[in-house]
């Protein structure tokens, strides 16, 4: 079983990332859950969600402890917040930043991706909808999810010609970091 | 009670009210006006308990009880089940309950039947006092009536709020037919069901309901006090529709009764002829009713 | 067919299926994605029913109320203070014998506010004379559904259907729900014993004294007593035709040689098949006898499952206060004059969304088969926070 860990601000679509997850992972003909740290949380708040991925049928519902792969949508909760605490040695983290990874803090023991998926999103997509573009990065840089399969869950949410324009960014994240993990 | 008897078939004799009791009259006269093709829902109080003590039932139409503060919502449930049946053409909808039922306990779910604009006609019975726990203040007892929650002393007249206007709080829903009438008059509440009935949207009956205990009056007086009710101002007994004034029960000038003769009859207002004090309460009160002879238009 | 659907919505779905004709509610979090699912269906034209937006959950309770009694079938759900500002109408309902269908999803009581999950609302109402049935994932929480509509439309007793709020009503996970004709197979249309018609005028709530009263709710006591067979059918059925069978009032899990027997109802079965399944790997005979209803509540078949344990521990998300978890209370009833009688101990965890993590199964089912004296403990507690608020006072 793959355990999956999504840290965001409400607002930024960690539970729908974590649904579009699981949905392609299902695609694929695994089993699949994915859920959100339930809260009360307003635009703005720390969220966390989860996915879970496995070949047999998925009865766990605790939350996630000790994540696989670890995807962090805004990076200044990385300030003040231990994100990579429970991350298992040579986790993929994947974090949405336009600059070097390097300056993240990140301990050491993990394979770390950056995608600048605010500033692709505005230049692709014309919105800061970053969901569909860090979920494209993850795709990429973990080689766990099918893009035929995340793409046909992105068009059935978001048909339409926004969700195109998401699909184009989202492909563009996953070109992108191909070959870029630290 | 000689005058304007309802025969009923439908809420039938042999429960359990009062010798007097002004709503059985109304309830009565509301049941027969309505007809069988009705179903009703009524809120706990004293209709409920001296008509259907298990195992007996003075209703011929379909009834159902189920709680203090529910009726409108009970019969919103059976309105929209009766779309959903396709059976809302057979049927009419009738909510009923006390003036606590109505006033208080029940407000919020009446402020929903109107809000959703339900087929229903809802009826107060207004006897201004929880009758039927032992004659406590609701929020329909008028000002210096004594209860058994607002006694008069040394620091009280009785109670010290004035009538809360429902029938201004229906009308300010959008009720489409909003009317007040009395036990008094039983012919007046025949024709005010039966145009409510033809109208479809949520309506409103307030009907004024002598308690002999409740008033402490003697049990052959209640009728006639009620319409000295409508005819001091103290009642006043109107139609609006949508929202507007359209019809007045007027007082004949010969008619016209000062409040006194309404209060004395009655031990609720007793405390106010045993002290010098009471007299600008008795004044207070008749400038209450002249307001709403001038309000309604009761005498032009 | 299997598809990814969220919780609630997948209930909301099999909510349809069930074909009500009078749907009210109002929004409480977190049942709040399942009502406003049934809106949308409402509003798409397929959800062919009156679907009334109430001022209150006391409202939405008596809408159905009036509902069933005009002889709809008719559906609601809430959630926490919801539930309880429903309480008044909720015991009417079954008074009554009207077949309303609810879903309840399940969060911690105030006060303390909190949204999370336990299920100390509907355990609270388990004396109520509504049928309960809790599930365990989303699947069964939509299956139940129908078997619900089933079981109380033959019985004139209404079910309430719980699942964990959030745990299961905010998941996404696979889910096959049956297509409209296969549901319409297994629920064929309502047709009530009794309701409100001028064809045949009945009075509904009338006044019952003390020369009858007893009588009336006793016939409601032997009803639900007597449900089991129905509840059982229900599932039996459910599973010829689905292929799937989940238990009909219990459900047990490597129970047969277990020295240690865990129950519990809801979402949190499936943390502990996980932890079984390792305990077993490790070689520990523990195994696990899932509640499906509390009410009624299945003694004997309760009694027969956990007799041949050394030690029973019960983990449930409620407690009563000054007591005991309550189920725990009421398994203790099962063994009531039996010559063997396991250790049974009350284990409350989870209270308002804390997490169970499946080492705490674990570590407690360890526990039992080192000593199965009976107990009561609470679990996963910060015991330094409680230990300063006790130095304060």
């Amino acid at each position: 079983m793959k355990e999956i860990r999504i840290h965001g601000r409400g607002g930024q679509g960690n539970v729908t990332l974590g649904e579009f997850l699981a949905e392609a992972a299902f695609a694929g003909g695994l089993y699949a859950q994915a859920f959100p740290m339930f809260g009360s949380e307003r635009h703005g708040a720390p969220v966390t969600a989860y996915v879970r991925i496995s070949d047999r049928p998925i009865r766990l519902r605790s939350q996630v402890y000790e994540p696989d792969h670890l995807i962090v949508q805004d990076m200044s909760l990385f300030a003040g917040n231990d994100l990579t605490g429970g991350l298992k040695e040579g986790a993929l983290v994947v974090v949405n930043t336009s600059g070097p990874v390097g300056d993240l803090g990140i301990a050491e023991g993990f394979r770390v991706v950056g995608v600048p998926a605010t500033e692709l999103a505005l230049e692709v997509v014309g919105k800061p909808i970053i969901n569909t573009i860090m979920v494209g990065a993850f795709a990429g840089a973990s080689g766990e999810i099918e893009m035929d399969a995340l793409e046909k869950s992105v068009r059935e949410r978001y048909p339409g010609e926004l969700g195109e324009r998401e699909i184009v960014a989202m492909r563009r994240a996953f070109e992108m970091v191909q070959g870029a993990v630290r | 009670m000689a005058h304007e008897q309802v025969e009923s078939r439908l809420m039938a004799y042999g429960h359990t009210a009062c010798a007097g009791c002004g709503e059985a009259v109304a309830a009565r006269t509301v049941a027969e006006a309505a007809g069988p093709d009705v179903i009703i829902a009524n809120a706990t109080g004293c209709l409920e308990v001296f008509t259907t003590r298990f195992p007996r039932s003075s209703w011929q139409v379909p009834w159902i009880h189920s709680l203090f503060e529910n009726a409108a919502s009970v019969a919103s449930g059976i309105e929209v089940a009766l779309k959903a049946l396709g059976r809302a053409g057979e049927v009419k909808v009738i909510a009923q309950g006390g003036d606590g039922a109505t006033a208080d306990i029940g407000m919020g779910a009446i402020s929903g039947m109107l809000e959703r604009g339900h087929d229903i006609l809802y009826v107060c019975y207004d006897t201004e006092v929880y009758s039927n726990t032992g004659y406590q203040r609701s929020g329909l007892t008028p000002l210096d009536a004594l209860t058994t929650t607002s006694p008069a002393g040394a620091m009280s007249w009785g109670n010290a709020t004035r009538k809360k206007d429902l029938p201004a709080i229906f009308a300010a829903h959008g009720a489409v037919y909003v009317a007040t009438s009395t036990a008094g008059f039983p012919t007046d509440i025949t024709r005010k069901v039966k145009k409510a009935l033809s109208l479809a949207g949520p309506r409103y009956l307030q009907i004024h309901c002598p308690c002999v205990a409740g008033w402490g009056i003697d049990s052959s007086k209640g009728i006639r006090l009620a319409r000295i009710a409508v005819n001091s101002g103290l009642y006043p007994i109107f139609e609006m529709e949508e929202g507007v004034l359209t019809r007045v029960r007027k007082i004949k000038p010969d008619e016209l009764l000062p409040v006194v003769e309404y209060l004395k009859e009655q031990k609720r207002f007793s405390h106010l002829f045993k002290s010098p004090g009471g007299r600008d309460h008795i004044e207070a009160i008749q400038l209450a009713a002249n307001s709403n002879i001038e309000r309604y238009g009761l005498m032009t | 067919m299997r598809e990814m659907m969220e919780g609630s919505s997948a209930v909301a779905e099999s909510v349809a299926l069930c074909r009500p004709k009078v749907v009210c509610a109002y929004p409480i979090t977190p049942q709040t994605h399942i009502v406003e699912r049934l809106a949308r269906l409402h509003a798409e034209g397929r959800l062919d029913a009156g679907y009334v937006l109430a001022e209150s959950e006391f409202t939405a309770a008596s809408v159905v109320l009036g509902a069933s009694a005009t002889g709809a079938r008719a559906y609601t759900a809430s959630s926490s203070q919801g539930l309880l500002l429903m309480t008044e109408v909720i015991f009417n309902i079954a008074g009554m014998r009207l077949p309303v269908v609810m879903t309840v999803a399940n969060r911690a009581v105030s006060a303390p506010i909190n949204i999370w999950n336990d299920q100390q609302d509907s355990m609270s109402l388990r004396d109520c004379g509504w049928i309960q049935m809790y599930a365990e994932d989303v699947q069964e929480a939509c299956d139940m559904h129908l078997q619900a509509f089933r079981i109380a439309e033959s019985l004139n007793i209404p079910v309430m259907v719980c699942m964990d709020g959030y745990i299961l009503t905010h998941a996404t996970e696979p889910v096959d729900l049956p297509s409209a004709g296969e549901a319409d197979s297994y629920l064929p249309p309502f047709e009530p014993r009794f309701h409100l018609t001028p064809t045949d005028p009945m009075t509904l709530g009338a006044m019952a004294g003390p020369d009858a009263y007893m009588e009336v709710r006793m016939l409601l006591h032997r009803s639900m007593q007597q449900a089991a067979g129905t509840i059982r059918q229900a599932a039996v059925d459910f599973h010829e035709m689905f292929g799937r069978y989940a238990g009909a009032q219990l459900d047990t899990y490597h129970a047969d040689d277990a020295e240690v027997l865990l129950v519990s109802m809801g979402s949190l079965l499936g943390t502990m098949k996980d932890a079984v399944d390792e305990l077993r790997e490790e070689g520990h005979p523990v195994g696990i006898v899932k509640v499906r209803t509390i009410r009624p509540f299945p003694r004997s078949e309760l009694h027969d499952a956990l007799h041949r344990a050394r030690a029973v521990g019960v983990v449930e998300k409620d407690i009563s206060l000054g007591l005991e978890g309550i189920l725990c209370s009421e398994i203790r009833s099962a063994f009531c004059g039996a010559a063997e009688t396991p250790g049974i101990s009350s284990f409350v965890a989870g209270l308002g969304g804390r997490d169970i993590r499946k080492e705490q199964i674990k570590e407690i089912a360890l526990g039992l088969l080192s000593d199965n004296t009976c107990r009561v403990e609470v679990t996963g507690l910060d015991h330094e926070v409680l230990w300063r608020a006790h130095e304060e006072e």
